[in-house]
Parts: structure tokens; sequence; C-alpha cells
């Protein structure tokens, strides 16, 4: 039976992680999400479930924490905002390269630099293009509601052990510090040492149980022809993401004329922004992208059959506009709207730049 | 007398650790390496918890240690070694969790992983070759070179003025109370490599009791990056390394030495 609780998003994944039997969670504190590791360290998970938590001595720390854990076949999570998943970057790397599967959070903040505290989506990029050096990418889920927050550390997990790849919760200082009502699911057992054989046995670092050959975790190929097979492997696991594990959701599109593409906390406000212009007769749709990584291209380029122009909204000055743009290959004009540096716009400025830019073009 | 009549079961004085691999090493030949290599693996097999054991290999020369430790391994990230023998410590805590690190990926790039998995006392081995120079990126200085000493980065020799002093890890790391047990040896002569086993023996006879961090620092060589022979390192060793490098238990169930 589902509990329901009032909670922040922050304080929700950290609980739901404990329910979905998380081993372990690294992390180093800072705003706006530093409520995951103050809420597990006061939860003391290790009574509830045997789950370890520890504060790292920085994010690099955290990072390879995750790495080492994620390399026995624990499920690991750890999560930072901004400037902590910029260092985390070289660590999430490895994790591709070694093909571990772990979940990474991030409550975006404004940047660069040391930006702001307040809400940013500017990490777009960083999320969805790979982040640190090589070849790769993370399968990345935005969560629109406290709910998500909680439902998509399963969700998470599942898609890393599916992949053998970190996996990224994108969201932000918006639905990390809201309040909303949630649903919790029930607390799933944590996996046995044998669960861990059954499942991770093949690869993972757990001690050459019963003789058996070593396991090695590495991402280092020396000779070119290997190294290349790597990365062919990775790109098949990406492939296969777009077939099988692509995420979105439609929200008025069946008879719209034009499209908001938003995602995250964007996607709520142009939610409010859609029956706005709805009331004044204009039939505007949300295409909300839940899966940032792999991106619904085809389901966008589908769309430009039926509306006469998309607007990208986003707390940053354009990035997912790119993809947009790349998807739907210029058949519909595409253009970005939105406020940076911690301001949040409004459904009533959506509108007019929904008007503005695409209506009145 | 035939060889083949010498070569019988009851004439084997020596056999290699079936911890160790069959793969060549990589290291260059004279290097110490290979010998810590080889004592690691041999006090492994000794205590018999192979299946017990995780092993994390550093960036630099010894990058390549799981392809020559039969045990499970981890390649981390470089100087990250410690976090990673952290997380596997915390998360199984009855294994025996070992880094094997040099003296750039250990005192200089993870010197903040090495001091705060120290200061909590996590139950791992720590391992820590120090031969006072990069080997694998080609003989640069690194955080141990000594006082004067020539690398690739310091052609002049170490000048301290500009380029700081060596850094004594292992003294810092024993003043930490997290710390358990922190000892200095060496493996260039039959008499230190005896030493140097006895020590990591007792290293992970302390994870065996969850007596907490040990720490094996292991002064070593680079004849290729110190531009010397084999012979010449040794004694190079001997006569510069060991004055300022002294050998010896620092921190013994964790109380320091007194000198």
């Amino acid at each position: 039976m589902a509990e329901l609780k009032l909670m922040k998003g922050n304080e929700a994944i950290a609980e739901a992680a404990i329910r979905a039997g998380v081993d372990a969670y690294f992390g180093y504190p800072i705003t706006p999400q530093s409520e995951v590791i103050e809420y597990l360290m006061s939860e003391q998970p290790e009574f509830r479930t045997g789950m370890v938590v520890l504060q790292a001595e920085s994010e690099v720390a955290a990072i390879n924490m995750v790495y080492g854990a994620a390399g026995t076949g624990k499920k690991v999570l750890t999560s930072s905002s901004s400037p902590g998943i910029s260092l985390k970057q070289e660590g999430i790397s490895y994790l591709a390269g070694a093909e571990l599967p772990a979940v990474i959070l991030n409550v975006v903040r404004g940047g660069p630099g040391l930006g702001t505290i307040q809400p940013s989506q500017a990490d777009y990029f960083q999320s969805v293009k790979g982040g640190g050096h090589g070849d790769y990418h993370m399968y990345v889920l935005a969560p629109a509601s406290v709910q998500e927050m909680a439902d998509f550390v399963e969700d998470a997990f599942e898609m890393a052990y599916k992949y053998l790849t970190p996996v990224l919760i994108l969201s932000d200082g918006i639905i990390g510090q809201m309040m909303e009502k949630v649903y919790l699911k029930d607390q799933q057992p944590r996996w046995t040492d044998e669960e861990i054989q059954k499942i991770s046995g093949k690869w993972a670092t757990t001690g050459r149980i019963g003789g058996r050959e070593r396991n090695i975790i590495t991402s280092l190929d020396l000779q070119s022809e290997k190294m290349e097979a790597r990365v062919h492997r990775l790109q098949a696991k990406y492939k296969k993401m777009a077939e099988e594990d692509l995420r979105f959701e439609k929200i008025q599109c069946d008879d719209a004329e034009y499209l908001i593409v938003a995602y995250g906390s964007s996607a709520r406000i142009a939610q409010k922004t859609v029956d706005l212009a709805r009331e004044k007769g204009i039939k505007v749709g949300l295409f909300r992208p839940i899966t940032l990584f792999p991106f619904p291209k085809n389901q966008l380029m589908e769309m430009t059959k039926q509306v006469k122009g998309i607007l990208s909204v986003e707390l940053n000055m354009g990035q997912m506009v790119e993809d947009i743009r790349l998807s739907v290959e210029h058949k519909v004009p595409v253009e970005h709207f939105g406020r940076t540096g911690g301001i949040i716009h409004t459904p009533e400025e959506v509108l007019a730049a929904l008007e503005q830019k695409i209506i009145k073009r | 007398m035939d060889i083949k009549d010498i070569i019988k079961p009851e004439n084997l004085v020596y056999t290699k650790t079936k911890l160790m691999t069959d793969n060549a090493l990589s290291y260059c030949p004279g290097c110490g390496h290979g010998t810590a290599h080889r004592l690691t693996m041999e006090v492994i097999e000794e205590m018999g918890v192979e299946a017990d054991t995780i092993g994390v290999a550093p960036v630099g020369c010894s990058v390549l240690a799981y392809d020559f430790m039969n045990v499970d391994m981890q390649q981390a990230a470089h100087g990250r070694a410690p976090a990673l023998a952290t997380a596997i410590s915390r998360t199984w805590p009855d294994k025996y969790v070992f880094t094997y690190q040099g003296d750039g990926d250990l005192a200089a790039i993870g010197t903040a992983e090495t001091i705060h998995a120290c200061n909590r006392g996590e139950n791992i081995v720590i391992i820590f070759v120090n031969n006072g120079i990069y080997g694998m990126t080609g003989g640069q200085m690194a955080p141990t070179t000594l006082p004067g000493m020539p690398s690739s980065t310091s052609p002049y020799g170490r000048d301290t003025a500009k380029m700081g002093f060596p850094l004594k890890m292992t003294e810092l790391i024993a003043n930490l109370p997290g710390v358990y047990s922190v000892t200095r040896q060496a493996v260039h002569t039959p008499k230190h490599v005896r030493k140097a086993k006895k020590a990591i023996r007792q290293a992970f006879e302390n994870t065996r009791l969850k007596r907490g961090l040990s720490f094996v620092e292991i002064v070593s060589n680079c004849n290729s990056g110190w531009k010397m022979t084999p012979n010449q390192a040794n004694e190079w060793l001997e006569e510069n390394m060991l004055s300022f490098y002294e050998l010896g238990d620092i921190k013994v169930e964790g109380q320091l030495v007194k000198k």
C-alpha cells in the first residue's frame, strides 16, 4: 500500500531511494539539494534497510565512491547541484566508460560559475551531450513533479542496470524545493549478496567467489581497436535506449495548431500557458520530453504535420531548442523563450512570447 | 647430472604465487613495482582471502596492476582510489579492500581523497609506492621528488624556493587519529623485501580484525626516470631516498612510534 505524504522534491527522492532498496548514497552538501543528504542522515536508513549514507569530502570523492560501490554491483545514488555536478563530470565519464550502473541527481541552479542558488535549466547541454570527456551519453530523466522525483528513482535504477550506464535525473531548484503530495511505494528489500551475484556476478568486483576468474572494472583500453569496440558498444546502447525506452508526454496536442516543448518545471508553467491560450481560442499543445536523452526527435517531427510553429520554453538562454530544430529539420519555425539567472517565467510571459515569436511572425 | 633430475617437486624452494598472472609485467627491468605487487599477492594467498579481496589500481605506472594481480580489481580515476576503496569497504564490510598507488596519484592529485579516507579510519589497506618521480608520463617531478633532484620538469634539480618541498605524506597521515597503522618499507634488497612483506601482512591482518586504516609506504626506485642502471638506482635510493624517507614503523596499533 502506497503512503501519501506532503514532501519537498529533495526529501521525496531521498525517501524513495530508501524504499527502492538503494544500497548506498554518497554526496556533498550544496544548495538547493542539501535536503537529500540531510533527510537521509536524519532518517538513518542503516537501521531501516542497511543502506549506507556517507558525506564525502567533495563532489569529486562522492562520484568516485559511487564508482567504487557500483563496481561491486551495489545500487548507488549521488546528488548535487550544478557546480557540484561539474566537479563530478570526470567520474561520470569513468562510470560511462567502465559501463557501471549508477544514478545521479542534479537539482539545477543558475550558472555559469558559482552562479546563483535559484532554479535554472541551464545544464541541459551538459546533461544530454555527455558532460565529461569522451564519446558517451547518460540516460537522462527530467521529473516535472515531486511525485516524479520519487518515481524516477526506481525507473532510473532499472535503466542503469538494463544498460549498465550512469543515469541522470535532471531536476531543478523548483522541483527540488517545492512541496507537493507524493505517493510513496512500499519498502523494497535491498538485493542480497546472492541476488547481486545473479544480477551482476559476471562483471562486479565482489571478490573471486568460488574461485571464479577475476573481474576487472576499467575504462582503459590501450589498444585502439579495443577502445573503438568499447565506444561502439556504448553507441549501441544509446540506439537501443531510443528504440525501447524513450519517454514523453503530450498534453492537449490532438487539435493543437501551435506547440510548446518544455521539460521539468518549465513544463509545469507551460501547462498553465496552454490553458490560458485555449481560453483565448488559441489551440496550443504541450509536448513534454521526459527523457532528454534519448530525445523524442521522431515524435517531434511527427508533430510538424499538424502544428504551424514550435516554442521551446526553458529556464535558460536556449539549449533544448537546438535539439528541437535538429529534430524537425526546419519543417516549421522553432523559437526559444526563457528567463535565466534564477528568474522563473510566468505562464503569461510564455503566452506573450508564443504570440510574438510564433503566432504573429 | 641432467637438468631434469634437478627440476623436481622436492627440490622446489620457491614458486610464483598463483595470484600473480602470467602476463608480462609492463614495468622496466629493475623497477620495484613487480616486487611490491608480488608481496601483496603472496600475502593475500597466504591469508587465503582471495575470494574476499578487492583491489583498486591507480593512474600511473601501476595503472595496469589489474593485469598482474589475479584478484578482483577496479581501476580508479587519477588520485581517487581511496574514495573507491571507501565505498567498497562501506558496502562490503567483510571484504579485504586495498588501494595500490604511486606518489603522484596519492600525494599530489589524490591528496584530499587520501587524507579524508585516512581521517575517517576506513577499514582498508593503502599501499603507497614512492619513487620520487612520475614514471609513466616520462620522469616529471613528483610531490615526493627530493630537493635538488632532477626530473624532466625540474631539469636543474628541484628548487624548493620555486617548486616547494617534498611532501612526507606518510608522516602527515600518521598524525590523523583515524589511522591505525603506518609504516615505511623498501624492496631494493632481499632483507628489505622480507620486512616489507611482513608489514603488508600486518596491514591485511588489521583489516581482518577491522582495526581501521593501515598505510604501507614502499620507498622504491625508478631507474628509467632517474636515468640510471637498476643497480645505480638502488644505490642512489639507499644513499639519498632513505636518509629523507626513513624506514620503519611510524604508527603501531593507533600509537605514534617514539623515535
